[in-house]
């Protein structure tokens, strides 16, 4: 069996998810970032933009975090987002019309939000 | 019916419409404290895993940030107290309204001039009496606070800590709520959130757990610039969601004393009340019988 980290996706008003993981892909402020086992220890600022966990049994699973941290110590993988959404949570239409909304209105940070988990929600 | 009797009998009708209502705030207030005490719970982790990273920049790193270096001189504060929109909640907003003004005095006497920001119409109603000062206010959310709401208070709060005191900013940031002990125990206390102290946020931790050397992406400085303001949102959401519930278990507990209190009076009422009926049959009784022997007495004269 491959090693395997501990994640924890923690939004500011619930658990996401958590569960053990194999990789985790995010994206800081400096670049898209893979976590393995026994990483050194990390800390770093995410940018909004999705995540994706390798689950140990195979699975992947996408979420979008609109910002936040992400941090990595004793094989323990904590991703920290003001908000964070698991790609079979949302609602495409639902992004759709924000993307639209957002653009009609030329609001950078929705019109991000909302691509974000447009993305999030068709990778899956 | 006598006068007496119907007076009591419509003070009875009164109190038990009073008791059904305060029953059901009572009702009410107590699945909100369940629900309140579930969102308390929903938001630890978050506030640990932040507190944990807050912790591993401070120690890990020797980097020097405003947010977490105390002033020589602080010469301004300010204190964000949490209240409640509704009364009806025994001592609650009286206590926490107390708390914040032993710490304005103690950070007064400290040469401290304070900035005061208020969460709740009942702080808001409690200053604008007294004529005091309040450099901003929030209302319309305290029953149930969103996330949304904690960065919309900690904003202007972060605004000034990033300012010198000079240029109107505040050297220090105090929290003023009522902590969430247990169902029937809540205590109004206050917090300094920033300058951070370090050493009480890593003995949050449990001991004996070595810090890890961290990896800072970019960098250890643009870290606690992103993670700081996080920190002190997450805290004042927390200070809001624990406010929040203390405020729904003690309206619980004022509705229950008021509920009780209702159901004596009307055992008390319904005393009084059986006692008027009784002396009223007796009065009626003595009347028929002296009035039948006066009766007889007349028949009885007229006889002879």
């Amino acid at each position: 069996m491959a090693a395997e980290l501990h994640v924890e996706l923690v939004a500011a008003d619930r658990q996401v998810w958590s569960g053990e993981a194999t990789l985790v892909v995010a994206r800081t402020t400096s670049g898209d970032i893979g976590v393995m086992p026994g990483h050194q220890p990390l800390l770093g600022v995410l940018e909004s933009g999705p995540v994706t966990i390798r689950t140990s049994d195979g699975g992947t699973v996408v979420a979008a975090a609109h910002g936040g941290f992400i941090s990595f110590a004793d094989n323990k993988l904590s991703l920290l987002a003001e908000i964070a959404e698991l790609s079979d949570e949302i609602d495409v239409q639902r992004a759709e019309r924000a993307l639209e909304r957002a653009k009609e209105e030329a609001d950078a940070s929705a019109e991000r939000r909302a691509d974000v988990r447009l993305r999030a929600a068709t990778s899956r | 019916m006598g006068a007496q009797l119907r007076v009591y009998k419509r003070r009875i009708r009164s109190v038990t419409a009073t008791k059904k209502i305060t029953k059901a705030m009572e009702m009410i207030a107590a699945s909100r404290v369940v629900k309140a005490q579930r969102k308390v719970a929903a938001s630890t982790p978050y506030a640990t895993e932040l507190t944990r990273a807050v912790t591993a920049v401070g120690t890990g790193s020797n980097t020097k940030h405003p947010l977490t270096t105390e002033t020589e001189n602080p010469t301004r504060a300010a204190v964000l107290l949490l209240t409640s929109d509704r009364g009806l909640a025994g001592a609650f907003n009286s206590n926490a309204i107390k708390a914040a003004e032993q710490l304005t005095e103690r950070l007064e006497r400290e040469g401290k001039q304070v900035d005061t920001y208020i969460v709740g119409r009942r702080g808001v109603a409690h200053y604008n009496f007294r004529e005091r000062k309040i450099a901003e206010s929030w209302t319309g959310f305290t029953d149930e606070p969103s996330y949304a709401d904690a960065k919309t208070v900690a904003a202007p709060l972060i605004e000034a800590i990033e300012k010198d005191a000079a240029d109107g900013g505040v050297d220090e940031l105090h929290i003023v709520f009522t902590e969430f002990v247990s169902m029937m125990t809540q205590t109004a206390l206050d917090a300094r959130l920033l300058p951070l102290r370090l050493e009480e946020v890593a003995e949050e931790k449990p001991q004996g757990e070595l810090l890890p050397l961290y990896d800072f992406e970019p960098s250890a400085e643009d870290v606690l610039d992103a993670l700081l303001p996080r920190y002190v949102e997450s805290r004042i959401y927390n200070a809001l969601l624990q406010s929040a519930a203390s405020k729904h278990a003690a309206t619980r507990r004022a509705m229950k004393s008021a509920t009780d209190n209702a159901g004596e009076l009307i055992n008390t009422l319904s005393r009084l009340a059986n006692a008027a009926r009784q002396a009223e049959i007796t009065q009626e009784i003595s009347e028929i019988v002296g009035g039948a022997s006066a009766l007889a007495d007349a028949t009885a004269g007229s006889d002879r």
